[in-house]
């Protein structure tokens, strides 16, 4: 549904750009296609990387590590899983919402959606060359440093 | 030709993997390539329209307009705009990696582009309501909030260690 609205939005988008300047819009689709082969290996990579991953994990091992009387490790072993996974939302909460269920504390499902959703460890090299290496670093591992804060912070509150 | 090789290697060693799996465990094997499958879709999907976005948004958006909304000096309504223009896509981060460089090579405060990332990953509407969903609004409200305020601090920290350095991202 969303897809649809961005891609009326983009057809609408190069209709206006094609009628107002053809060279520009030219141009523009270069750029389009310049950033599409320098994007396409590492995303590639990245989704490669996690089809085997999320293969490698089995299940049991997620609600035994992350779920009721796992304490402090289990928060710190889900914000690893957290930042290593690339799972979209419509899965990511789903599971977070059945480690809740199944016991786990507040404090690993919400760094378990922090870190998930703030930091990304796969994408690492894809981030490092778009935004250069320092910034990617930095933003991750601040991003990771926050996400632990705001489980705790939530365990609190909640 | 050696750059396209090495851009390769990985991808290769990638595919051994999935031989390999697909080989000695078979069921693992077969999950990893359905998801890879759908993670390829979702990817596909998403993908054309950023880089046709990114294009029209290089040749038609001066390099000003950028500065001056999102660049220093544009003060907290460069961070509210920031905040906005995250909360507005829907996909995976990685798509707004190559988004969030065009801009800060056009000009924008390094904090502004930390805030609009984070607010991608872990802020987008669909997602916001898709958490509520499923783990109470509660928890999606509390989240929601530290977060942003995160987001906040994490950006003028990372400008200020950056500018310290000398540098601000290279392209």
């Amino acid at each position: 549904m969303m897809m649809l609205a961005i891609y009326v939005l983009v057809a609408g988008a190069l209709a206006l750009s094609l009628a107002r300047d053809r060279a520009r819009t030219r141009a523009a689709l270069r750029v389009a296609i310049r950033s599409l082969e320098r994007l396409a290996p590492s995303l590639l990579g990245v989704v490669g990387l996690v089809g085997l991953l999320l293969a490698l994990v089995p299940n049991e091992a997620i609600s035994r590590h992350l779920g009721a009387g796992a304490g402090l490790s289990g928060t710190l072993a889900a914000s690893l899983l957290g930042s290593l996974l690339l799972i979209p939302s419509l899965v990511a909460f789903p599971l977070a919402a059945s480690l809740l269920r199944s016991g786990a504390t507040v404090a690993t499902v919400a760094a378990f959606v922090t870190t998930l959703t703030m930091v990304g460890i796969v994408t690492l090299p894809v981030e490092m060359r778009e935004l250069g290496r320092r910034f990617a670093v930095l933003r991750n591992v601040l991003s990771f440093l926050c996400a632990l804060l705001i489980a705790l912070a939530m365990e609190a509150i909640l | 030709m050696r750059k396209r090789l090495r851009a390769l290697a990985p991808l290769l060693a990638l595919l051994a993997g999935y031989l390999l799996l697909l080989y000695g465990s078979p069921t693992q094997g077969q999950l990893a390539v359905q998801s890879f499958e759908s993670y390829l879709l979702e990817m596909a999907a998403i993908v054309p329209a950023v880089v046709l976005l990114m294009g029209l948004f290089e040749v038609w958006v001066p390099k000003d307009l950028i500065q001056r909304h999102l660049g220093q000096g544009s003060g907290p309504r460069g961070t509210v705009l920031a905040i906005l223009m995250g909360t507005a896509p829907t996909g995976p981060l990685y798509a707004a990696f190559p988004i969030a460089g065009s801009l800060l090579r056009m000009g924008a405060r390094v904090s502004n582009v930390v805030v609009f990332l984070g607010t991608w990953g872990a802020a987008k509407v669909p997602q916001l309501l898709v958490e509520a969903q499923f783990l109470g609004p509660s928890f999606a409200a509390l989240c929601l909030v530290l977060t942003v305020a995160s987001l906040i601090a994490i950006g003028l920290v990372l400008e200020r260690l950056l500018a310290a350095r000398g540098e601000v991202a290279a392209s």
